[in-house]
């Protein structure tokens, strides 16, 4: 295979070339979020009835929608709120996830036999279900959203902290720390947290992928942020209507989705491997 | 096959003087790096080749080589390998099944890897017969039972329905045995038969290659142990960088060894002999020099074990004593050899000792007061005064911390802590001087050292704290005898310098001897036997004890 290397020489990092599409896919997303303009001179609002419903061309590379709209420089500016929401929702998943998983294998015993048989069961529970719920309840908004997928994709990652933190204890390093005199505290803090979270790491990048993909199936039910936003998912609903004289209205931010949750996973992976090689 | 039964006929009376294995100028490389560099020896029916050397040597990849799976990347070339009039210099993957198992069988190191988990182990041991299209499916299934009572193991019939994990070490061994003489090769390969046992399991598996060496099976065996290959092996080859420095009847070479690298190896075995001395002499022909021990204080011990057992509770809900009513004392300045085999508690007791474990009763004192019955407040404060040193050193570093930060730590907790982080680094480097490392070891990664190194780091976190008393759990097990030999002369000379007291823990009887004052044996978790070394080891009382010392591979020493 053929590989080309982009960080420098010393780290002796290669990178394949699936890793560098991903990559440069991602950095596209960044800058995106950051500064839209760069990557388009419209506006995402702009409304151009001369110009409805145009197929992809040169001048509007994604095509334009019912109001004229050009839909790449939507697909571009939505990619703030859908990134928004991917790492809103990875967050909190994370916050939640370490709380709970490190309680539970912290404590182990009876508080641990509890919080695992609560979490099995979350687990259980399809986060879409759960995340109707919740917007049932609190309305359809971008926060919500947020805590929705979030509070939805966090039992599976909290059962993953609960894993590391049980087999993490059980390193010859936390013995040798406790043997020093260290307090748990310290141990906990200098050696249990950072090496139990360690593979947790790349699960971010992955988590990131999957809340969008979350986030833009609620939008596409109507559950998600509202239009006017050019929010992926709401894109996607918007052009629902039209699917079969405007195709392109659902294949160009469908293939934005893929892509990007793509790339994202593809670098989890990566980063996965190059720590888990790294640690061991 | 057919060629080589028509050969055997010729050959039958000529055994002796024709081999059945000739390999000349062997070559194997991994990638351009050339790690076995031209090699020549045979094999003769009824007959034990050991192959010994250090790691890295090229000792398991010749082995390999010989069944032919020296793994993709390598590449072997040689003169001849020639085994019984067939040629295998370059046989094809599709010849070497056929030759694998029937002509050729393979024994390796750690049966729990080499055994498939979820099979049972009658199928294991059949399926060499299967793959050779040997009898039927209940044929195959009766000699496999039979295969496991001819290798020693009890009730075969049972055994045989259970799985690899369900059988201890020894009995793995037995029926990995079992499977690579299932077919009564010609040649059996052994690479490291008895490096993962205990001494008597170790005897008793030495004792089936030697039934089948006198049936007349050809024996090639690979080890580190110079002492094992005594007492099995007719001829031996000393393996270095891929090389063979010396090649002999085994006699010759252990008692009057030619070449240096031969002598210092031997030299580095610890014993009884070797009691007070270095292992590594300055140079060849020079005597060991001896110790300068610090006087051993027995007025008031440092450390004293009261009674102590630890009661485990297993998932079938059945009480298990691990440690059983053990006490001992260990005085300043002195060794203190656990000796025992897997499973006889000596190292639940240590982590009793270290107050990681607490124990079902029975105390630990340190310096006649209170020690594991403190509450762990009060504890902390006291544990600098404790170290310890593991068997795996890598395991006990945190894998993200480089190897100053894993001293200044221990440092940090010890009676001096250093005032500023000039002052750690300096007192950091003057450790890891006084362990044979230096300055440039302080940023390296332990993952990036050697063994010998990783032990040497562990050491200097150990002594970091200045404990009175280090506990050393299997120090030197994971070690090759010349790096052993640093290891153990290190704590010697620490002990001397330091007066430091050694809780010293091994299966190896002959590293126990070498280290200890005073001896305690343990079996099944109690003390059986205890008292001064040479007292234990002259005189052992215990039949247990009488039975490890016979176990023991002695080597016959000019």
């Amino acid at each position: 295979m053929t590989a080309l290397s982009l960080a420098p020489a010393a780290l002796r990092l290669r990178v394949r070339p699936a890793t560098a599409l991903s990559l440069l896919i991602v950095a596209l997303l960044v800058v995106a979020v950051l500064a839209p303009g760069v990557l388009t001179s419209r506006s995402p609002n702009e409304i151009d009835l001369q110009h409805t419903l145009l197929s992809p061309s040169l001048s509007h590379p994604f095509g334009t929608d019912d109001a004229g709209r050009d839909l790449y420089t939507r697909v571009v500016y939505g990619a703030r709120e859908s990134f928004g929401i991917g790492l809103g929702a990875t967050a909190l998943a994370m916050v939640i996830a370490v709380l709970l998983g490190f309680t539970a294998g912290l404590a182990r015993g009876i508080v641990d036999t509890v919080l695992t048989r609560i979490l099995e069961v979350a687990f259980a529970f399809p986060v879409l279900l759960l995340a109707l719920l919740l917007i049932a309840i609190r309305g359809p908004s971008l926060a919500t959203e947020i805590v929705a997928v979030g509070i939805g994709s966090a039992p599976g990652y909290a059962r993953m902290v609960r894993g590391q933190v049980l087999h993490v204890r059980q390193a010859g390093y936390i013995q040798s720390s406790v043997a020093l005199g260290h307090t748990w505290w310290a141990v906990i803090r200098q050696h249990l947290f950072p090496n139990a979270m360690r593979p947790l790491v790349a699960m971010l990048t992955l988590a990131v992928g999957q809340s969008i993909v979350w986030a833009s199936g609620l939008a596409f039910l109507g559950l998600g942020v509202a239009p006017p936003s050019p929010e992926w998912g709401a894109l996607l609903d918007a052009g629902r209507v039209s699917i079969t004289t405007s195709p392109w209205l659902e294949i160009m931010p469908g293939l934005v989705i893929v892509l990007a949750t793509l790339a994202l996973t593809a670098l989890g992976r990566t980063l996965q491997h190059r720590l888990e090689g790294a640690a061991r | 096959m057919t060629v080589s039964t028509a050969l055997e006929a010729e050959t039958e009376d000529t055994d002796e003087q024709v081999p059945l294995l000739a390999v000349d100028n062997l070559r194997v490389s991994f990638g351009g790096r050339e790690v076995v560099k031209g090699i020549s020896f045979t094999a003769r029916r009824g007959r034990c080749l050991a192959i010994v050397g250090e790691s890295g040597s090229g000792k398991s990849v010749t082995a390999r080589t010989l069944v032919g799976l020296t793994g993709p990347g390598s590449e072997v070339r040689s003169d001849r390998i020639e085994l019984d009039g067939l040629d295998l210099s370059a046989p094809s993957e599709r010849a070497w099944r056929s030759i694998r198992g029937c002509d050729i069988g393979f024994i390796l190191q750690d049966a729990l890897v080499s055994l498939d988990q979820l099979r049972r182990v009658g199928d294991e041991i059949a399926e060499p017969l299967r793959v050779h299209g040997w009898g039927t499916a209940a044929s195959r299934a009766r000699k496999a039972v039979d295969l496991l009572d001819s290798v020693g193991v009890p009730e075969p019939a049972v055994k045989a329905r259970q799985r690899p994990y369900e059988l201890s070490g020894g009995l793995r061994q037995r029926a990995l045995i079992a499977s690579a003489i299932a077919l009564d090769p010609k040649l059996v390969v052994a690479d490291e038969p008895t490096t993962a046992l205990d001494v008597t399991v170790q005897a008793q598996v030495l004792d089936l290659l030697a039934e089948a060496k006198a049936r007349g099976t050809a024996i090639i065996m690979i080890s580190h142990d110079l002492s094992v290959v005594a007492r099995l092996a007719d001829e031996v080859a000393v393996m270095r960088d891929g090389e063979i420095v010396e090649h002999g009847p085994v006699h010759e070479v252990l008692r009057d060894p030619r070449h240096a690298y031969t002598r210092a190896l031997l030299d580095a075995i610890p014993s009884e002999h070797t009691r007070g001395t270095r292992l590594v002499r300055p140079a060849r022909g020079e005597d060991a020099p001896r110790r300068t021990r610090t006087p051993i204080d027995r007025g008031r011990p440092v450390l004293e074990a009261k009674r102590l057992s630890k009661v485990y509770r297993g998932p079938d809900k059945v009480d298990r004593t691990v440690v059983d009513d053990v006490s001992f004392q260990l005085f300043a300045g002195e060794t203190l050899g656990i000796v025992g085999e897997s499973g006889s508690g000596k190292t639940t007791t240590a982590g009793i000792v270290l107050s990681l474990i607490a124990p079902t009763a029975g105390e630990v004192l340190l310096h006649g007061e209170a020690w594991s019955t403190l509450p762990p407040r009060r504890r902390r404060p006291l544990r600098k005064q404790i170290g310890v040193i593991y068997q795996d050193p890598l395991s006990s570093f945190d894998p993200r911390w480089p190897v100053g930060r894993i001293v200044v730590d221990a440092l940090a907790m010890g009676r001096r802590p250093p005032s500023s982080r000039s002052a750690a680094r300096e007192r950091a480097v003057r450790l890891l001087e006084q362990v044979g490392l230096g300055e440039q070891h302080l940023d390296a990664a332990p993952l990036r050292l050697s063994g010998g190194q990783q032990q040497r780091v562990a050491i200097a976190r150990a002594l970091a704290p200045e404990p009175e008393v280090i506990i050393c759990d299997e120090p030197v097990s994971a070690l090759d005898v010349s790096i052993q030999a640093q290891v153990l002369d290190l704590l010697t000379d620490l002990q001397d310098e330091l007066g430091v007291s050694y809780l010293f823990i091994s299966h190896d009887l002959g590293v126990i001897h070498h280290m200890s004052d005073r001896i305690v044996v343990m079996k099944d978790g109690r003390v059986v036997e205890s008292g001064a070394a040479d007292e234990v080891f002259h005189r052992p009382r215990h039949p247990y004890t009488q039975r490890l010392l016979t176990a023991l591979p002695l080597l016959a020493r000019a």
